[in-house]
């Protein structure tokens, strides 16, 4: 196995009662690229971001077949899942900072996991901070609640709360959607600063973002992959028609 | 023409109408506050009886003019605070169970169980309470009877149940389910979800139901003169001392009574009055202040 694909999912089908919403997924997603998905809207690629940390677990209806491989390991097996969810970190569509204060929101998720220690959490809240971009403009108000942050910095706090658990991978659902452009640059340039350590893997509607941040890029339509490949080929010469229809905006 | 002229008559009698019976509450509410204050505070104007000793004597016994109400009043008080102790936790772990682990079939059979324990009238709690419950306390109690502080919590516990119950469950379902998958994410089990973040956002809901709780358990009257004992005097010092609340008091003796005697037993329901006031003033501003923190 290539030591550097983090994961592969291999005829991935997903259900929703009667629904098929993903239809015999295979994808291969390198280690410390970013990886975008794209598609019109109920293509699948939500869901499927959310079967790479099993967040579909929560609903109820949900049948899942095929594998997927996550460090050579098959998450939809005997797996742990808060061991899965604290390797593979998510950050959502709409900015969901806890009701309790920035600090506490960044100590949650160590804390969960047994941290106690105040000077080894206070370290940990500020490096997380400092990665997130978010340290400078929240150090004087660490007690503050989170949800006086505007939206882009709940965003960030959002980030800075998913990276303080030290995940090998972030998944974004959509993360910039529910922001204004100036907050959503600044998350961009978030994610191209934590690539070099975290493989990202994040869904977006705007093929100008997938375009400006992803090293690769996939195309879902109706629940099926229909074109995987680094993201200049894709933008600039895709080999299915259906690809190019959608990237040059003739639908979707 | 006409027609619609008539048509706008009777919509502002309609309107009329509707102010009317919105009136009925508030002069409800104003009538019986200054019926009772007037009535209650006439001993002490009037300097008929003196309400230092009212407020602090421990003993009640009219035949002697001697009417003190202390010991009802911290009987009122431990009684309600037993009952909270023990009925709040019970409830809102039902809440936690019914909204956030039961399968849709058994948390509907709990709602509904709930939901049928809220219309019982409360003479039932009573007959229950002193049939079950009171036999029960006497059994391991030192004391002769097994009406007691005891048994009052243990019947105004479960009076609580309902109330606190639904308002709660309906706070917890309302928490965001965003914030739900915000823990999960992060690798936060189920309980520490619920504990650490679902119950702390539902906060200010589920505490209007333990309000409201504490209202129903303070001026609960019915259920728990059956099982309370009723003493004459006394404050109590053990759980198996036997108690009278203030509601008891009124209702005990208001149909017979006269005089001095009458206008003390409305002066024992302006206390009560005030105290469900404070509880009321005192929880509302905890809970502003915890939740603006």
């Amino acid at each position: 196995m290539d030591a550097n694909i983090k994961f592969n999912t291999k005829n991935l089908d997903l259900f929703y009662g009667d629904f098929q919403a993903l239809k015999s997924i295979n994808m291969e997603i390198r280690e410390k690229e970013v990886t975008a998905f794209i598609g019109p809207s109920g293509c699948g690629k939500s869901t499927f971001l959310r079967c790479l940390n099993r967040m579909n677990d929560l609903i109820d209806s949900v049948k899942i077949n095929g594998e997927i491989i996550f460090d050579g390991q098959d998450i939809n097996g005997t797996i742990d899942v808060i061991n899965l969810r604290t390797r593979v970190g998510m950050v959502f569509q709409k900015p969901n900072p806890f009701p309790m204060s920035i600090y506490e929101n960044i100590a949650y998720g160590p804390k969960c996991q047994g941290m106690k220690d105040k000077n080894q959490l206070d370290t940990l809240v500020k490096e997380s901070l400092v990665k997130a971009a978010l340290w400078d403009e929240v150090k004087d108000r660490l007690n503050k609640s989170a949800l006086g942050l505007s939206g882009g910095q709940q965003q960030r706090l959002c980030i800075a709360r998913t990276i303080a658990m030290n995940p090998e991978v972030i998944l974004m659902d959509e993360p910039t959607s529910a922001l204004d452009p100036i907050a959503t640059a600044k998350i961009e340039d978030l994610m191209s600063s934590l690539k070099k350590d975290y493989t990202i893997i994040i869904v977006t509607h705007s093929m100008q973002q997938a375009g400006r941040i992803s090293d690769r890029t996939a195309f879902f339509l109706m629940g099926e992959v229909i074109e995987f490949n680094e993201t200049p080929i894709i933008f600039t010469n895709p080999l299915d028609k259906r690809t190019e229809d959608y990237i040059t905006g003739r639908f979707g | 023409m006409q027609a619609i002229k008539r048509k706008k008559q009777k919509e502002t009698i309609i309107e009329g109408f509707f102010l009317i019976c919105a009136f009925v509450a508030v002069i409800s509410v104003l009538a019986i506050t200054v019926f009772v204050f007037y009535n209650g505070l006439k001993p002490f104007v009037s300097n008929s009886y003196p309400l230092w000793d009212f407020l602090t004597g421990v003993e009640w016994r009219p035949g002697s003019n001697m009417y003190g109400i202390f010991y009802m009043i911290v009987g009122s008080i431990f009684a309600t605070f037993g009952a909270i102790l023990i009925g709040v936790p019970v409830a809102i772990l039902t809440a936690v169970y019914i909204s956030e682990m039961a399968g849709s079939r058994v948390g509907k059979m709990i709602r509904f169980a709930v939901e049928l324990l809220a219309g019982i009238p409360s003479v039932l709690y009573g007959v229950f309470g002193l049939g079950i419950i009171v036999p029960y306390v006497l059994k391991i109690s030192p004391m002769a009877q097994g009406e007691s502080l005891l048994a009052t919590i243990m019947v105004l516990a479960i009076m609580i149940l309902p109330t606190v119950v639904s308002i709660s469950e309906t706070s917890i379902s309302a928490v965001p389910k965003e914030y739900r998958e915000g823990s999960y994410a992060l690798g936060a089990s189920k309980i520490q979800t619920i504990f650490k973040v679902v119950l702390p956002a539902g906060r200010s809901g589920i505490m209007t139901g333990v309000i409201l709780g504490i209202g129903r358990a303070i001026g609960e009257t019915m259920a728990v003169m059956l099982v309370c004992g009723n003493p004459i005097a006394g404050i109590p010092t053990s759980l198996f001392d036997q108690i009278r609340p203030l509601t008891t008091n009124i209702a005990l003796e208001m149909g017979y009574a006269s005089g001095v005697h009458q206008e003390l037993l409305y002066s024992t329901g302006v206390v009560l009055f005030i105290f469900i006031m404070i509880i009321n003033l005192a929880v509302n501003k905890l809970v502003k202040a915890k939740v603006g923190s």
